[in-house]
C-alpha cells in the first residue's frame, strides 16, 4: 500500500457517507451522570413524577452493577462522567408537523437518504427521525391515526398515552437486566413507540432513523412495539453517526410485546460510525432489544444488518411464551479495518409447540473479529419445542476473525434443535471466475458477499435490501487486495 | 492480417515451478485450433496464464493478444478486450443469481468498453435463446451459479456465457469432459454457431469426437510445458488411435 494520507482520507470519506457533521445549535446539558442530571432530563421532558422515579431506580441500581465482560471484545474503559447524557437541537416550539421542522435538519435527512418529506409521499413508509436525543418529526401521522395506530416519539407516547407505556414499559427488559440497559432506563431522552390495536394490520411501514450529531453525547433510545392481539406491523430502524477520532457511546432498548396471533417484523439496517482504519474513533454500540411472544400463536422476527460501528454488543432475543409461538433471527454482520463485534441471539422457548429460527451469516476483513454468541434455551415446559441455527462464517484475508459460541440448553427431551455452521475464506477461485468473465474485484467481493448473505437479506423490506447491500459493498471497499 | 494471439517462447511459473517451459503458439482471427496432451502438461495452466490468474507468473516470453501485450493486464481487462476462458473445473457461487452474474458480467465488459448497459429484455432474450439450444432448462437461470449444476450442466453453463459475452478469443478448457453424447453435439453445435470468420478458438480436448464435429484448423501437442507436435486433423486421429507413446519415439 502506497497511498498518500489524502488519498486515503478520500476512501475513508467514501467509505462512510454518512459522516458529515450538520451545524445546528444544540441545547445540551452538562457532562457528568448523577439524580440532577436524570432530573433534568425528565424536566425537559415535561415527564409525569412515576417516570422520574422509575429512571432514578434504574439509576441506583446501574450504580451496583458492573460492565459486562463476558463477550470476545475488547472495550477500552468508557468515562461516563464525560458524557453529555442530552443532547437537542434547539427549536422554540416543539414542531407540530414537518413544516414547522428546521430546515438544516430536513436537509441532514436528505443527505443521509431519508428525505422525510419525499420518504413519506413516495414510499409510503412512515419515517420517525431521532436526531442526537430528541425526535424531529414523524410523517405520516393522520393515515396511522385513521387506522388507530400509534406511531410517535417516545417522549410523546409518555405525554400523550402515560397508560400504555407505564403498563409495558420495562415489562420486557427489566431496568435491572444488564448494565447498559439499566443506563438507558436511567437517561434514555427519546426514541419511537408503536401500538397496534387489535385485528389491525399497520397499513404501512414503519420506520425510524437515528442519527447521532452533537460531540461527547451519547445516544440512549427507547422502543416499544405493542402489538394487539392479531396485530401486524413492520419496523425498520436505520442509524448513523458523523466520523470522529474520538468514541461515542450508543446504548439503546428495544422492546416488543407480540399478543395473540400478532406479528411483528423487526429490521435494522446499523451503519454507525466504525471509526477509521486504524481503529481510532467510531460508535460503541450496546443494544439489548427483546420480544415478547407474550400470548398464543404470536410470532416476531427479528432481521439485523450490522456494518457499522467500532464495537457492537447486541443480542435481538425473542422469549416465546405463548403456545405455538415463533421466533426468527436472520443476521449480517459485518467487520473490516479494527471492527469488533459480539452479536447473537437468546430464543427462550417456554410454551408448548414453540418454533425458532436463527440465520446469521458473518462476514470479517481487516483485522477486525466477528463473534455469533446465540442462546437456544429449552424450558422444562415446553413440549415439542423446535429450533434451526445455520451459522455461516466468511473470511476476507488472513487477519480477521471469526468465533461462533452456540449454547443450547434444554431441559425438555421431546425439543428437536439442529445447528449448522461452517466457515470459510472468500475463495481465490470464485474472486479469479468472477474476474475472468469482467467484473473487477472489489464488484466480485460484493457479489460474492451478497450472494453469502442471500438468505437474510430476503427478509428485508425491498428498499432496505437494496440499502443493505449497497452498504455492505461501501463497508468492504479496499477488503481485498 | 494480425495474429488475434501470438504466444512467444512462454515461461509460466507456480510457486516457482516452470510448469510451461517456452511455448509458441500463433492463433489468427477466425481458426480454431485444439490442444491435446497428457494430463498434467500444462493445457490449464496455459488457459489461466492467458486468463491472468494470480499466482501463474510469467518468467518468459510473451502474449500478445489482438495487438495488445497481455502481461500487466488484469482479468476483467482481458475480458473487456474480449478473451473468454471456459473453465476445466467450473466455480460455483453460492447464493449469487446465475442470470444476474451473467448481466452483471456483461455490462461490466460493456461499460470498460465504452457501451451502454444492455437492456433487460435484450439480454433475457439472448440468454434465453442460448439456454434453448444447448437444451438447458431455464430454470437454471435462477439458480445460484453453478451451484448444484450436475457435470454437463456446468459445461453448458459455459458454452451459455460465451454465447451470450460473444468474446474475440475463446479457451475452452475441456468443456466436452463429463457431457453425453447428446450434449456433446450441442455443445459442439453451440462453438460452430460462434465461427464467424473472424471469432477465434482454443480448444484443449482428450478426445477426438468432440473434434470430428468442430474440424480445427490445427491441431497441437502439448507435453512437458511445450508444444512439441502440431498438425491438420490427422494428429487428432493418430493420437487417438496410438496415444502419446509415439512423442517419446519421435523425440528419442
Ligand atoms: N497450484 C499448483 N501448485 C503446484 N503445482 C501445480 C499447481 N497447479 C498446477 N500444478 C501442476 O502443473 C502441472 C500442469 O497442470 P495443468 O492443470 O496445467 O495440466 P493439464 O494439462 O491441464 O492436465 P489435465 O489434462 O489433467 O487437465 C501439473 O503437474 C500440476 O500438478
Ligand atoms: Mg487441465
Amino acid at each position: 500500500m502506497s497511498e498518500t494520507v489524502e488519498q486515503v482520507q478520500n476512501l475513508i470519506q467514501q467509505r462512510y457517507k454518512a459522516g458529515f457533521f450538520t451545524d445546528i445549535e444544540a441545547d445540551k446539558v452538562r457532562a457528568g451522570l448523577d439524580e440532577e442530571i436524570i432530573a433534568m432530563i425528565s424536566a425537559k421532558k415535561n415527564e409525569p413524577a412515576w417516570m422520574l422515579e422509575w429512571r432514578l431506580k434504574a439509576f441506583h441500581h446501574w450504580q451496583t452493577m458492573k460492565t459486562p465482560n463476558w463477550a470476545l471484545l475488547k472495550v477500552p474503559a468508557i468515562d461516563f462522567q464525560a458524557i453529555h447524557y442530552y443532547a437537542a437541537p434547539k427549536q422554540k416550539n416543539r414542531p407540530k408537523s414537518l413544516d414547522e421542522v428546521d430546515p438544516k435538519l430536513l436537509e441532514t435527512f436528505d443527505k443521509l437518504g431519508v428525505p422525510l418529506h419525499e420518504r413519506a409521499r413516495l414510499a409510503g413508509v412512515a419515517v420517525d427521525a431521532v436526531f442526537d436525543s430528541v425526535s424531529v418529526g414523524t410523517t405520516f401521522q393522520k393515515e396511522l391515526k385513521e387506522a388507530g395506530v400509534i406511531f410517535c416519539s417516545f417522549s410523546e407516547a409518555v405525554q400523550e398515552h402515560p397508560e400504555l407505556v407505564q403498563e409495558y414499559l420495562g415489562s420486557v427488559v427489566p431496568y435491572t437486566d444488564n448494565y447498559f440497559a439499566a443506563l438507558n432506563s436511567a437517561v434514555f431522552s427519546d426514541g419511537s413507540f408503536v401500538y397496534i390495536p387489535e385485528g389491525t394490520r399497520c397499513p404501512m411501514e414503519l420506520s425510524t432513523y437515528f442519527r447521532i450529531n452533537a460531540r461527547d453525547t451519547g445516544q440512549f433510545e427507547r422502543t416499544l412495539i405493542i402489538a394487539e392481539p392479531g396485530a401486524e406491523v413492520s419496523y425498520l430502524e436505520g442509524c448513523t453517526a458523523p466520523m470522529r477520532d474520538e468514541n461515542q457511546l450508543h446504548a439503546a432498548v428495544v422492546e416488543l410485546v407480540a399478543r395473540k396471533k400478532a406479528k411483528i417484523k423487526y429490521s435494522t439496517v446499523q451503519n454507525w460510525y466504525p471509526g477509521d482504519e486504524n481503529g481510532k474513533g467510531g460508535i460503541y454500540n450496546f443494544v439489548t432489544k427483546r420480544g415478547d411472544c407474550r400470548e398464543d400463536d404470536a410470532r416476531i422476527s427479528w432481521t439485523q444488518v450490522e456494518t457499522g460501528s467500532a464495537i457492537t454488543w447486541k443480542y435481538p432475543s425473542c422469549i416465546l411464551r405463548g403456545d405455538r409461538s415463533a421466533g426468527e433471527f436472520y443476521s449480517v454482520a459485518l467487520t473490516h479495518n479494527h471492527q469488533q463485534a459480539d452479536t447473537g441471539t437468546k430464543m427462550i422457548h417456554l410454551g408448548k409447540d414453540t418454533t425458532s429460527k436463527i440465520i446469521s451469516k458473518g462476514i470479517s476483513a481487516g483485522k477486525s473479529n466477528n463473534t455469533y454468541r446465540g442462546l437456544v434455551r429449552i424450558a422444562k415446559r415446553a413440549e415439542n419445542a423446535r429450533n434451526y441455527t445455520q451459522c455461516d462464517s466468511l473470511l476476507i484475508g488472513k487477519t480477521c476473525g471469526a468465533h461462533t459460541f452456540p449454547y443450547i440448553e434444554s431441559a425438555n427431551a421431546t425439543a428437536k434443535i439442529e445447528h449448522e455452521a461452517t466457515t470459510s475464506r472468500i475463495g481465490e477461485d470464485q474472486l479469479f471466475y468472477c474476474r475472468s468473465r469482467g467484473l473487477d474485484e472489489e464488484d466480485a467481493v460484493a457479489m460474492i458477499v451478497d450472494g453469502f448473505c442471500k438468505e437474510v437479506f430476503k427478509e428485508l423490506p425491498m428498499e432496505f435490501a437494496v440499502e443493505a447491500k449497497a452498504l455492505l459493498e461501501i463497508s468492504l471497499e479496499g477488503a481485498v487486495g | 492480417m494480425n495474429d488475434m494471439l501470438k504466444i512467444s517462447q512462454l515461461k509460466v511459473a507456480i510457486d516457482d515451478k516452470e510448469i510451461l517451459k517456452g511455448l509458441d503458439l500463433e492463433v489468427g482471427p477466425g481458426e480454431l485450433h485444439a490442444i491435446m496432451g497428457p494430463n498434467g502438461s500444462g493445457k490449464s495452466t496455459l488457459g489461466y496464464a492467458l486468463a491472468g490468474r494470480d499466482g501463474y507468473d510469467i518468467t518468459g516470453g510473451s502474449i500478445e493478444f489482438d495487438g495488445q501485450d497481455l502481461a500487466d493486464m488484469e482479468p476483467e481487462e482481458r475480458a473487456a478486450a474480449g478473451l473468454f476462458l471456459a473453465f476445466q473445473y467450473p466455480v460455483e457461487i453460492p447464493g449469487v443469481n446465475n442470470a444476474y452474474f451473467l448481466r452483471s458480467a456483461l455490462n461490466a465488459q460493456r461499460k470498460a468498453r465504452g457501451v451502454e448497459e444492455i437492456d433487460g429484455m435484450t439480454f433475457l432474450k439472448s440468454v434465453r435463446e442460448s439456454l434453448k439450444q444447448l437444451k438447458m432448462d431455464e430454470a437454471l437461470l435462477k439458480r445460484a451459479v453453478n451451484e448444484g449444476f450436475s457435470g454437463g450442466e456446468k459445461k453448458r453453463n459455459e458454452i451459455v456465457q460465451m454465447a451470450v459475452l460473444q468474446p474475440k478469443l475463446a479457451v475452452l478448457d475441456e468443456t466436452d469432459s463429463g457431457l453425453d453424447i447428446d450434449a456433446l453435439k450441442l455443445v459442439a453445435e453451440g462453438i460452430n454457431r460462434l465461427r464467424d470468420g473472424k471469432r477465434s478458438f482454443v480448444v484443449i480436448t482428450h478426445y477426438q469426437r468432440l473434434l470430428d464435429y468442430l474440424n480445427p484448423d490445427h491441431v497441437h501437442v502439448l507435453s512437458g510445458g511445450r508444444i512439441v507436435e502440431s498438425g491438420g486433423e490427422e494428429l487428432a486421429r493418430r493420437l487417438e488411435a496410438e496415444g502419446y507413446g509415439f512423442l517419446e519415439e519421435s523425440a528419442a
